[in-house]
């Protein structure tokens, strides 16, 4: 089917529901961030947000049908809200609460929901890739179609475990996209200061040739134009073609993560590394103006697909959902200690 | 109740192939392990009768085996991973010890690996390091991993499959000096005592030896080479999980205790070993219990390993030596 969108397989409802999944994955993470302030002490640790990303994350997710899996980094919150998690699960897991979707064992950075393919991260850089390789060599010999999408950022590309990945997918034609998500930061490092495509003025993508696959490189800020890249890729794999790589740039406007601090120290998400780093206040100013979800907003509106009126409705309805997501991640216990010794083994 | 003499290769090809067998899941994967069966032949013949899609010849990249083998897990499989010799598993420690050991209790139980990692480990074949080491407390130290070790054909054979079927995943060493000594199997799997139990090899009275892998049959050695004191030699099988009331029964019997191992003493496992058994037998022991192992060098070249690995005449000295105080 063709919409006045001229992308395939997107009705009305689904490109609504597309904008929806942005703005509750922006939502969460607003929340995420406000709980330092709003609630100081209750996220001990790191948490890493997606906003910037809901395009990118939207967009790749459109493309798959059930039984189809993902495994991403640490910065992990988008994934899961836009494939059915409970956002109350996950508020709760990142606050380190028993009822949270790893009953508070896995935190932030490692969201897992095996239940809606959603098979977990790496607090490592570039070490859930070879991982999601074996998930899609899985999917192979099942015969049942199915995909695996692997989410990785720009910094994961000069791991070993990234090139050797690449290599055993083309090599036995996986069905396999690797979403390269380029955020152009390793932390506070520019992509030019340590990828040497970069530095030679190429797109990331580039490393397809390498290993002999596809590579494409896309605006990761149009959900749009991921929904077609990525589903191009994810077609040609579910028909036995083999993994495509795909760069998909996007900017995170918030810092890499939150502050890291001795116990007692209240915890807060600093300024983008653009402005305290490297003093690029233009470079974070123009990427906010360009953020994804008031212009996938303005679009729809502009379009007809979506009315002002209900385009408010669906942002209001997702403050309320996770603002019960926070009050139910607040209200929860702790785990007990004890359980620490009961999940060594299975 | 069938018996077959088998090299401790061979046992383990006959284990990993009943294991095929009983379970469509279980997959091996690795360097050259299917057209050539392995470099020391263990997965002799199973591509053949299982297909490529089972045993499966995978690029030179450990990362890349062990990663996919936790993806495969994730998805029901139980891979099995041979890693070509022991010094060649440090590329795949990330994957091993970052990722396999945790994901079941960062999950809270969700995830099960059930992956099985083949490491030929120790030297005595000239093989120099990288090709020689034993790395086995790296593993031993990452909570999440059972790590076995067997010593003999017969064990080979069913700690082979009991691993396989293990929930967790299993690190599992295989003495590659041993591969070619030959002894009787006994092929039901339900006569095997359990994985993580250790075995009196051979009772004595008067000092307990500690060992595992390929130090096993040198201690035996040792044991048969001594007149005058009747030595109790303790083959432990795992590491860890490790059987510590086996061990305190014979220590607390003896009063005396050896461990060997080829890895270097210092920081090896027999330390652990020594703080345990002091902490729990000391007012049975008679003496310090002495470690006998390799130096803290590198593993060194083939011309001098000799001197490097423990033999009879350094276990009988710590035998002696516990006879000092």
């Amino acid at each position: 089917m063709t919409d006045t969108n001229g992308v395939e397989g997107l009705d009305r409802d689904r490109l609504v529901w597309m904008w929806t999944q942005m703005v509750r994955v922006r939502e969460f993470e607003e929340r995420v961030k406000r709980t330092f302030e709003e609630h100081p002490g209750v996220i001990r640790g790191h948490t890493h947000l997606a906003d910037g990303a809901e395009a990118s994350i939207v967009g790749s997710l459109a493309t798959l049908r059930p039984g189809d899996q993902l495994m991403t980094t640490y910065r992990c919150h988008g994934y899961p809200l836009v494939l059915g998690t409970s956002p109350k699960a996950m508020m709760a897991e990142i606050y380190g609460k028993a009822a949270g979707l790893c009953g508070g064992y896995g935190g932030s950075m490692h969201l897992t929901d095996v239940s809606r393919g959603f098979l977990g991260t790496s607090g490592i850089v570039g070490q859930g890739i070879p991982q999601a390789t074996g998930a899609a060599y899985a999917a192979q010999i099942r015969r049942q179609g199915q995909v695996v999408l692997c989410f990785f950022g720009d910094g994961a590309t000069k791991q070993g475990a990234f090139h050797e990945s690449l290599n055993i997918a083309s090599l036995w034609k996986l069905p396999i996209v690797y979403v390269l998500e380029n955020n152009n930061y390793n932390v506070v490092t520019r992509v030019e200061q340590e990828d040497a495509n970069a530095a030679a003025g190429e797109p990331l993508a580039v490393k397809a040739r390498a290993h002999s696959m596809p590579g494409v490189t896309v605006d990761g800020g149009d959900p749009l134009a991921v929904y077609g890249e990525v589903g191009a890729a994810v077609a040609r794999a579910r028909d036995g073609g083999g993994p495509t790589l795909v760069e998909s740039k996007v900017y995170r406007l918030s810092a890499h993560g939150n502050s890291i601090a001795p116990p007692g120290v209240p915890l807060h998400f600093p300024e983008h590394e653009a402005i305290t780093t490297f003093g690029a206040t233009e470079e974070y100013e123009a990427a906010k103006r360009g953020d994804p979800v008031p212009r996938f907003r303005a679009k729809l509106v502009t379009d007809t697909t979506l009315s002002p009126a209900e385009a408010d409705r669906i942002t209001e309805a997702a403050r309320t959902e996770m603002q019960e997501a926070v009050e139910f991640g607040l209200e929860s216990e702790l785990p007990k200690p004890e359980d620490a010794v009961k999940y060594v083994y299975a | 109740m069938t018996t077959e003499t088998l090299t401790l290769a061979k046992a383990l090809g006959a284990g990993l192939r009943k294991a095929m067998e009983d379970d469509p899941k279980v997959l091996i994967m690795g360097e050259d392990v299917g057209k050539l069966g392995g470099v020391f032949r263990v997965t002799d013949g199973l591509q053949k009768d299982f297909g490529e899609s089972r045993v499966i010849d995978t690029p030179l990249a450990e990362s890349g085996i062990v990663g996919t083998a936790v993806g495969l897990a994730l998805r029901g499989y139980r891979p099995v991973c041979e890693i070509q010799f022991d010094g060649f598993v440090f590329p795949a420690v990330d994957q091993i010890i970052s990722q396999l050991a945790k994901m079941h209790m960062r999950s809270l139980g969700a995830i099960q690996l059930p992956v099985v990692v083949r490491i030929p480990c120790g030297g005595g074949i000239g093989a120099v390091e990288h090709h020689s080491e034993s790395p086995e407390v790296h593993f031993a130290h990452a909570a999440g991993l059972r790590v076995v070790a067997c010593s003999n054909p017969a064990d080979a054979y069913t700690m082979i499959q009991q691993s396989i079927r293990s929930a967790d995943p299993v690190i599992f060493f295989e003495p590659k000096r041993r591969y070619w000594d030959k002894a009787p199997v006994e092929m039901d799997l339900a006569a095997a005592p359990p994985l993580h139990q250790a075995v009196v090899a051979r009772p004595g009275d008067d000092v307990t030896v500690l060992a595992y892998g390929p130090m096993v049959k040198t201690c035996l050695e040792a044991a048969a080479a001594d007149d005058e004191r009747s030595l109790e030699v303790i083959d432990l099988r795992s590491i860890n999980p490790l059987d510590i009331e086996t061990i305190m029964a014979s220590v607390r019997k003896t009063g005396r205790c050896v461990v060997a191992h080829e890895a270097p003493v210092f920081g090896g496992f027999g330390a652990e070993l020594a703080a345990r058994i002091t902490e729990r037998c000391f007012y049975h022991l008679e003496a310090p219990v002495l470690r006998v192992g390799g130096f803290s060098t590198p593993y060194p070249p083939s011309r001098v390993e000799e001197q490097y690995l423990p033999n009879l005449d350094r276990i009988l000295d710590a035998v002696d030596r516990t006879f000092g105080w």
